[in-house]
């Protein structure tokens, strides 16, 4: 004989939503109520981040960095150019300054693959022999890359520096290169292989360059932290961006008081080292400097779609009261014939 | 032929398994087995193992295979192989392998080669586990069987020693005792019965519990003695093994190269059980799994249900889908890479630092995708599928309202995967007895010379068990008792201590067959299945008062009241003694006495019987003689149709075999002898001779038996062939006129009043269903007479009764008045549903039985046409009967049937009723049972010839038709005057019964379609006198050519066939053995259980698997579809944006649960409402649920969710310094939110458990992304998320964008079904609102909804008789004739009585109109025509003319056309 319980005569005790206009409408309007808030408050903190773009590819024949817009990854002497701007207003807060790039897929499912976090982490038999993914940069000339991979070997090379140009006489801004990676990638994920003492050049002994870099992993910085594979610079370039146009974290540049702002309205002059080759494939590359709030950089989409979404809901509601006015009493009598 | 092999089959399979389905295809192995062994020879010899042949035995007997089985499919060394080899056998998993195979190709590689493995490993795991536990079990079971102990002859020991099964080989001689079961096909060398003979019951292989018997080879019967093994030195030679347990053909060679034939008779075979024999000796001629029984055992059928094959189609879809996504991936990775003029050094070359050119790499990327988007395949779908069935089906085995407290069982499902399948029949056809009814006969009413006693404490007896049915044991007892008391108040002590004595042998019956062996330890068939048709209710018989004290006065005082007093009285007194006596005699009951062998029960008839009271008798039987009524011949025996002739052709073998027995041959021929004159005027010595007579014979035949003095007569029991057999023993035995046993040659009777008479049993005239009657004849031994009593069905018999030419006018009108009101009384009972039979006896001469016994000795003997002249001999002798009186039966129809029918039809549902009964008994029970209601009408279909079937098809058709369009123009009138909203096509209510031949016309390919026309517009359908294999035929018409779904359902071996070919099976617990639950998908114990079976059950399989299925197909197209949209971002190079572990573990570990349990336990309305409103079944049963179009729906919906889900995290980090997990991750857990709160949209009722699991599954995926995020820095190359998810957690925007996602992805699903709740609220959507109101206003509602429905159908009807009356123009003509004609019923009834011709001057449609009140066993005009009426009788009409030149052009010598009854109240 069976057992008379709850759960084997199906007699559980149960929640039986029925969704009729009458039940549902206070879930509108609270969404309503409380999507539109959240969309404004979202849309101001959105709208108080200032941020400030300059393209300098070097497309345009204008643009002073025209010469340089057909160079390869060992081309010598660099080729420099020099882009005059002003900010309109004033950069209150912290300022992070980025260098974009457009067209770039850093997410190619190959190119995503081509890394050795082994090596990367400091595993000395993973520096030496790296893993079978780097191909086809995993060895140049019988020894191994360090690092490997074409993530590695495309690591952007260009380098920005940003004067304040007062008066004509140009000033150089305080370029914070510390801190703009994750900070559990600097100091977890990312290890310097391990050995006798800190000479970073006899411990990726027997270890070759990426073919693109001018120079070995151990000469990226002088600064011993952040010198080989803990280099922020390289840090955050081998963390693979999700789209193809993205930005990366390239200088912090911090207020120095209260009293005034970090980067005042007026002149700069951006001055770029352009080693960086993205013509070939039709890339761009951008300068970004941005201040950042709770919600990161600047984005308008999050605050408009919460606002939207917000009134729409708010809307059905409306809608569904009308409904329920209408037709919601046909639900409680079961007397409508088929 | 192949039945019963099935039904062995079905049996064998659940000795192996408990569980139903479990046994899989055991056979192909032990097929396999015996293939190779078969090689040696085509025969098989069979050699004792001692002795004589050692050498020879020793060669031969390593050909053939021991008794050892095995039936799992695995050994522990091939398991994993041989279960891999099975599981690949699957598209699916060759689908999924053949992915994981792709992904070990460098070019096409997306996901590490491991991790694809994970979810097929996981899939095939659990299957092999699965697996595994079932041949672990059946493994266990073998190895029980295999050691199992019987007795052996050992050479050694020279003495049976016991031995393991396993061990028993070829040629062994096996000793078995009473309710042993038998390891191994043996002949049979040595019973302990005196006549060779052995009872075995082959429930076990084929579920029937009564007995039968076995014969000693010929040769070793005479023996006295127990065989001696030792001595035995004979050779076996018999065919090879094979699965025909009909067959055995062999010879045993004896030493003196004698050769005596072996036939099945001396054949016990494995696995059945030895009853009533003290001990046999057999030598094994087949072992192991070359027995019959193993032969038989072959895997289940696999029935797909129709749910599953409409979600394959999907999944072809799904495939569809997938091609064209990748396609779409392969051609943009193409043009993207087409785009560059220079390779950008973000696209890596391959190994040998050259770049494959775009069109390859489209082509790579297309394998690429297939890896990538394979999830869109649900590869847990088919898990999921299996896991809630099985859920499915527990809840349905759990539910207690399925629990049948008399038998203690509950419901069976025997089949694991077409649950849902009850959710959506359209058809269902229906066994009658048994399924309908009870297949309990009960003694109900009887009527005796024209007397009726109607047996009211009976009826009461019969009220109070109902009442018992609900109540436990204990009470049943204390009304039981009550029950005597009353009795005994009434002056019947002897009745009641009878009784009380005959209940307690009940209980040791039933009680009285060991368990033995595992086999009924594993049966459930209930312990009242031991005894074949023997329950309480049937075997009581309360007596009817009246009836009893007439009885009773004569054995008191009648004969000392003086001749003229006793005229009227006595001769109604021989009429009552003779019904008894003919109700004890003329049958084929076996008698037995349980715990005892059953041959043991003949009885001295000089020792038992009386001397005081023979004098007695001798003068009763003399009044008896003096006022005999002979009869004279009547002109005709209408037996216009020929039935069946293979059951016709077995029953004559049987009455061939019992005449060739040399003990009959003995006592016919000694009859034949006109050796005694006896006559009225020398009573004494007549009786004295008879008795000597009577006592040689009885000596001579039972040579040697024992005898039993004092047999108590309380404990004997009848096993009958038909339960209404048993049922009329039993009425009989409550007058105490008791059938004491019956031998081949006599049967006793103990009449308490008057002693034991002993008659020779002289002919037994079998039951067959042409004559429609059975007949005995025996010897009586006081009067010497040959007396022939014959019982029979009155539409027959009534014919054959004689006119008493000797006897006086008087008596002829006595006989005459006698008939009528017995055929009163016989409507009467059968208006009342009775079966009902007629009793007729007739004495005869010596001469007379002389010259019959010529003709029948040449009938016997003549080679040619022998069933014939059989059937004319038998013919010859049933005439000139006196009518005794007819008796009433009642099969009760089960508990419930009506409401159980009614809500089924309400459902939508169409029930056929298919039953081997005749017409009327069919008719009334359709009536009883609600299946026809007496506002339909009802069109009969009887006809000879196909050509006239079509015709009449036609005319029903137009006729309908005609009514139909009839009713629509006025129920549009109707519609326009008083703005009634139901326009629609009324369900035109008609009934259709067709009988058996015609049934054979109608299946025929050309006639089929027009039938299922007709049948399309009736309500319901009855076939009568179907035969097993037109019922299988009708559910194969009706499932092929309507495309319907069909459930079957029934009790008996003859439901076998259609319970197969049917979509769903159901069979019933019953009284018939276990046929057809071995072959049922699901066993119940009642057929009111169907009811919640279909409305609860069904409704609530098919809603939530279909529901949990398009959820699936939901939620894989959702998740695919988001790393689809992503690859328009990355080149369409086939980049995950998740953690590939997370990826594959998504669909594995966080959303699997929830659809399960949302599978198994939801519930859209309860089950009470479902109950109450049947109608809401019609929404499961046209798949409204899953529409094609609510697949598409789905789907669209799935991929607006996914782009959302991708889209807004899309924009709101566009541009900015987001890497790709981190990006992932967002989109990922907003998925999880989506997919899981769908699921909460979707559910129709949330319990304790859905809540545990749905945030049991988002809390274990938060744990597991944030512990994976903590732990994986480099292990994980190359998509190490360290600390990612971590870092969300912390941040705002992840939150917001979670959030917005969510609500914007779900918005429209959920709008859509609120305003599908509030503007077309489905008729499920209200019945849940019922589910909310307070029980009054639930009832209300209820009572309203119901009456939306009866209104309606009111207001159709009402239309319909406005129609009919109005009578003007074209409505059909017949209505109006209808409305004239119900006069002319009796005469109809008359003349088809009388078997004369009848003129049918309208048409072959013939209208009849009458009240159900007056449910007359004729509904149709019967017309039996001769060659030369034809076309007198026809001439009149045209068409009918037509048909009947044709049919006799055919060379038919009699048509017997039909009307069709057109019946409007």
């Amino acid at each position: 004989k069976p057992d008379n319980t709850a759960f084997k005569q199906q007699r559980l005790p149960a929640w039986q939503p029925i969704l009729t206009a009458g039940t549902v409408l206070p879930a509108f309007f609270v969404i309503g109520l409380i999507f539109i808030p959240i969309g404004i408050g979202i849309f101001v903190t959105s709208n108080n981040i200032r941020e400030y773009e300059i393209d300098y590819t070097g497309t345009d024949p204008s643009s002073p960095c025209n010469k340089c817009l057909n160079v390869s990854w060992d081309s010598t002497p660099p080729c420099t150019c020099t882009i005059n701007f002003t900010l309109e207003h004033s950069f209150e807060s912290n300022v992070f300054m980025y260098y974009g790039l457009s067209n770039f897929y850093q997410n190619h499912r190959r190119y995503v693959k081509s890394r050795d976090d082994s090596q990367l982490n400091g595993d000395n038999s993973s520096l030496l022999n790296p893993s079978k993914e780097c191909e086809p940069y995993r060895t140049n000339e019988d020894k191994p890359i360090a690092p490997c991979g074409a993530i590695a070997n495309s690591m952007f090379n260009d380098t920005l520096e940003l004067y304040r140009i007062d008066n004509d006489t140009r000033t150089p801004i305080t370029l914070i290169k510390k801190g703009i990676a994750w900070w559990t990638d600097k100091n977890v994920k990312f290890r310097n292989p391990t050995g006798d003492g800190n000479n970073l050049t006899a411990l990726f002994q027997g270890t070759t360059k990426p073919v693109n870099w001018p120079k070995p992993v151990y000469m990226l910085d002088s600064e011993l932290d952040n010198n080989g594979f803990i280099n922020e610079d390289f840090i955050v370039w081998m963390r693979t961006a999700a789209l193809p146009t993205f930005r990366k974290l390239y200088r912090l540049i911090e207020r120095k008081n209260n009293l005034q702002p970090t980067l005042q309205a007026g002149k700069y002059s951006l001055e770029i080292t352009y080693n960086y080759p993205v013509y070939s494939f039709d890339g761009r590359k951008r300068m970004i400097l941005s201040t950042i709030s709770w919600m990161g950089g600047k984005n308008p989409f999050l605050g408009i779609a919460y606002i939207t979404v917000g009134s729409i809901c708010f809307f059905l509601g409306v809608v569904l009261l009308i409904i329920h006015h209408k037709y919601g009493n046909r639900n409680t009598s079961a007397d409508i014939p088929n | 032929m192949a039945d019963p092999i099935r039904w062995a089959r079905y049996r064998w399979q659940r000795l192996i398994s408990t569980e139903g389905r479990e046994v899989s295809s055991s056979s192909n192995s032990s097929s396999k087995r015996y293939q190779s062994s078969k090689t040696a020879s085509k025969h098989r010899i069979v050699i004792p193992c001692l002795g004589h042949f050692k050498e020879e035995y020793e060669k031969v007997s390593k050909l053939y295979m021991n008794n050892k089985i095995r039936t799992t499919k695995y050994t522990l060394l091939n398991f994993i192989p041989r279960n891999l080899f099975e599981q690949f056998h699957r598209v699916a998993n060759l689908y999924f392998l053949f992915l994981v195979v792709l992904n070990w190709v460098p070019l096409v590689e997306a996901f590490q080669k491991e991790i694809t493995m994970l979810p097929l490993v996981v899939v095939l795991t659990i299957i092999a586990v699965k697996d595994g536990l079932e041949d672990y079990s059946k493994y266990k079971l073998d190895k029980q069987i295999n050691n199992l102990l019987t007795k052996v002859y050992s050479r050694k020991e020279k003495k049976y020693i016991d031995e393991c099964w396993k061990n028993v080989s070829v040629g062994d001689f096996i000793r078995l005792s009473r309710n042993e079961i038998i390891p191994a096909d043996m002949v049979l060398l040595y019973s302990s019965d005196l006549d060779g003979i052995c009872y075995i019951e082959t429930a076990s292989l084929d579920g029937e519990t009564n007995l039968k018997q076995r014969q000693v080879v010929r040769g070793y019967s005479e023996q006295v003695s127990e065989i001696d093994p030792e001595k035995f030195s004979s050779r076996i030679e018999c065919e090879s093994p094979n699965n025909d347990l009909s067959r055995f053909r062999g010879f045993v060679e004896h030493s003196n190269k004698d050769r005596v034939g072996l036939s099945k008779e001396n054949l016990l075979l494995r696995g059945c059980t030895v009853r009533n024999t003290e001990a046999v000796v057999g030598i094994v001629v087949y072992a192991g799994h070359e027995t019959k029984a193993m032969l038989n055992n072959s895997g289940p059928h696999y029935k797909r249900s129709k749910l599953e094959r409409k979600v394959n189609s999907d999944i072809l879809w799904c495939v569809l889908l997938l091609i064209l996504m990748c396609l779409t991936g392969a051609v943009g990775h193409g043009i993207w890479l087409s785009r560059y003029s220079e390779i950008p050094f973000f696209n890596i070359p391959g190994p040998d630092g050259k770049l494959i050119p775009p069109a390859l790499a489209g082509f790579n990327m297309f394998w690429t995708m297939i890896i990538l988007l394979q999830v869109l395949i649900p590869i847990s779908l088919y898990v999921s599928i299996e896991i809630v069935k099985l859920g499915q089906i527990y809840l349905i085995q759990n539910d207690i309202d399925f629990y049948h407290e008399k038998t203690d069982s509950t419901i069976q499902c025997r089949s694991l995967n077409i649950a849902e399948d009850l959710g959506q029949i359209q058809y269902i056809f229906s066994d009658k007895t048994g399924t309908l009814t009870e297949n309990k006969m009960v003694f109900r009413r009887c009527s005796i010379a024209g007397q009726e006693y109607c047996h009211e404490e009976n009826a009461k007896r019969l009220e109070s068990y109902q009442e018992m049915d609900s109540e436990d044991e204990d009470s049943a007892d204390a009304q039981y008792a009550s029950l005597n008391h009353m009795s005994k108040r009434r002056g019947h002590n002897c009745r009641a201590v009878n009784e009380s004595l005959k209940k307690k042998s009940l209980d040791q019956l039933s009680g009285s067959y060991p368990v033995a062996g595992r086999e009924n330890s594993a049966s459930d068939v209930p312990h009242a299945g031991h005894v074949a048709f023997s329950s309480r209710i049937e075997t009581d018989v309360v007596p009817d008062t009246q009836l009893l004290e007439k009885f009773s006065q004569i054995s008191s005082h009648s004969y000392q009241q003086s001749e003229d007093a006793v005229s009227k009285l006595s001769l109604e007194t021989t009429y009552i003694i003779d019904f008894f006596l003919a109700l004890a005699i003329c049958n084929t009951v076996v008698v037995s006495v349980p715990n005892q062998p059953r041959q043991k029960m003949r009885h001295s008839s000089l020792g038992r019987m009386p001397i005081k009271s023979l004098e007695e008798i001798r003068q009763m039987f003399q009044r008896l003689s003096v006022r005999r009524l002979s009869s004279s011949p009547l002109p005709s025996i209408k037996e216009s149709s020929s039935e069946s002739p293979n059951s016709f052709v077995s029953k004559l073998s049987i009455f061939k075999m019992k005449l060739a027995s040399p003990a009959l041959d003995g006592a016919a021929q000694r009859a034949a002898e006109p050796h005694n004159p006896d006559s009225p005027e020398n009573p004494q010595l007549s009786e004295e001779l008879d008795m000597v007579n009577v006592a040689a014979g009885s000596e001579h035949h039972s040579a040697g038996s024992s005898v039993k003095g004092s047999s108590p007569l309380s404990k004997l029991c009848y096993e009958a062939e038909s339960p209404d057999e048993a049922a009329l023993v039993h009425a009989a035995r409550a007058y105490k006129c008791v059938l004491q046993s019956r031998t081949p040659d006599q049967v006793t009777v103990d009449f308490t009043g008057l002693g034991s008479l002993t008659f020779q049993l002289l002919h037994i005239l079998p039951f067959d269903s042409v004559r429609k009657r059975m007949s005995v004849v025996v010897r009586h031994p006081v009067s010497n007479k040959v007396v022939v009593y014959t019982k029979g069905a009155d539409s027959v018999m009534m014919d054959l009764l004689g006119t008493a030419s000797e006897g006086t006018k008087n008596s002829e009108m006595e006989q005459k008045k006698i008939k009528e009101r017995t055929q009163k009384h016989l409507d009467d009972y059968a208006r009342r549903g009775l079966r009902t039979l007629c009793i007729a006896k007739k004495v005869m001469s010596n001469e007379e039985y002389t010259e019959w016994l010529n003709h029948h000795f040449l009938a016997e003997t003549s080679i040619d046409n022998r069933e014939e002249l059989l059937l004319e001999s038998a013919i010859r002798l049933e005439t000139k009967l006196t009518l005794l009186g007819a008796t009433g039966i009642e099969d009760r129809l089960q508990d419930g049937v009506p409401d159980t029918i009614q809500a089924l039809r309400k459902a939508g549902i169409k029930i056929w009723m298919l039953t081997g009964d005749k017409r009327e008994t069919a008719v009334n029970i359709a009536y009883a049972c609600k299946l026809l209601e007496p506002d339909d009408k009802i069109f009969t279909l009887k006809s000879q010839s196909r050509d006239v079937c079509a015709l009449v098809m036609n005319k029903i058709l137009e006729g309908i038709q005609k009514n139909t369009s009839a009713k629509k123009t006025k129920s549009q009138k109707l519609g326009n005057v008083s703005a009634s909203p139901t326009t629609q096509a009324p369900a035109f209510s008609a009934g259709l019964v067709i009988d058996g031949k015609t049934l054979e016309h109608v299946l025929h390919d050309s006639l089929q379609n027009i039938f299922l026309d007709l049948t399309e517009k009736c309500r319901a359908v009855v076939c009568c006198q179907a035969t097993p294999l037109q019922k299988s035929v009708l559910v194969r018409l009706v499932r092929n050519k309507l495309k319907a779904m069909t459930l079957a359902i029934g009790d008996g071996a003859n439901d076998v066939s259609m319970i197969q070919v049917a979509d769903t099976g159901v069979g019933i617990l019953g009284q018939e053995g276990m046929q057809a639950v071995m072959a049922s998908d699901f066993a119940i114990s009642q057929f009111r259980h169907l009811r919640k079976l279909l409305l609860v059950h069904g409704h609530w399989c098919y809603t939530r698997l279909t529901n949990m299925v398009l959820y699936f197909f939901y939620k894989n197209v959702a998740y695919v579809n988001l790393l689809f949209w992503y690859q328009f971002f990355c080149g369409f190079s086939g980049t995950s944006m998740t953690d590939y572990w997370i990826l594959i573990l998504f669909n594995l570990l966080f959303t699997s649960v929830p659809p399960i349990v949302y599978g198994v336990l939801d519930k859209d309305v309860s089950a009470e409402i479902l109950m109450q409103i049947p109608q809401l079944y019609v929404m499961s049963q046209k798949s409204v649920a899953y529409l094609p179009s609510t697949f598409w729906i789905t789907l669209l919906d799935a991929f607006y969710q996914s782009l959302v889900c991708f889209f807004v995290p899309y924009f709101t980090y566009y541009g900015s310094d987001i890497d790709i997990f981190s990006f992932g991750n967002p989109i990922n857990t907003a998925a999880l939110f989506i997919i899981l709160l769908h699921l909460l949209i979707e559910c129709k009722s949330v319990t304790w458990i859905h809540a545990v699991v749905i945030v049991g599954s988002i809390l274990f995926y938060f744990v597991f992304t944030l512990a994976f995020g903590a732990t994986c820095k480099t292990h994980n190359p190359p998509s190490n998320p360290y600390w990612i998810m971590e870092r969300h957690m912390t941040d705002p925007v992840f939150y917001l964008v979670c959030l917005l996602t969510t609500c914007v992805a779900l918005l429209p699903r959920y709008l859509l079904r609120v305003l599908q709740g509030t503007l077309f609220p489905s008729p499920v959507m209200r019945a849940k609102h019922l589910d909310k109101l307070i029980p009054e206003e639930q009832r209300e509602a209820i009572k309203r909804w119901k009456d939306d429905c009866v209104v309606n159908c009111r207001m159709e009807f009402q239309v319909t008789s406005g129609s009919s009356s109005s009578a003007t123009g074209a409505v059909s003509e017949e209505e109006s004739i209808a409305s004239v004609l119900p006069t002319s019923k009796t005469p109809l009834q008359f003349c088809s009585r009388g078997g004369l011709v009848e003129e049918v001057s309208l048409s072959d449609i013939q209208d009849e109109s009458g009240n159900t009140n007056s449910l007359s066993s004729e509904r149709t005009v019967f017309l039996n025509l001769s060659k030369e009426t034809n076309s007198d009788s026809y001439g009149s009409s045209n068409c009918c003319a037509k048909v009947s030149q044709r049919t006799s052009e055919e060379g038919k010598s009699a048509i017997s056309l039909a009307g069709l009854n057109t019946e409007q109240v």
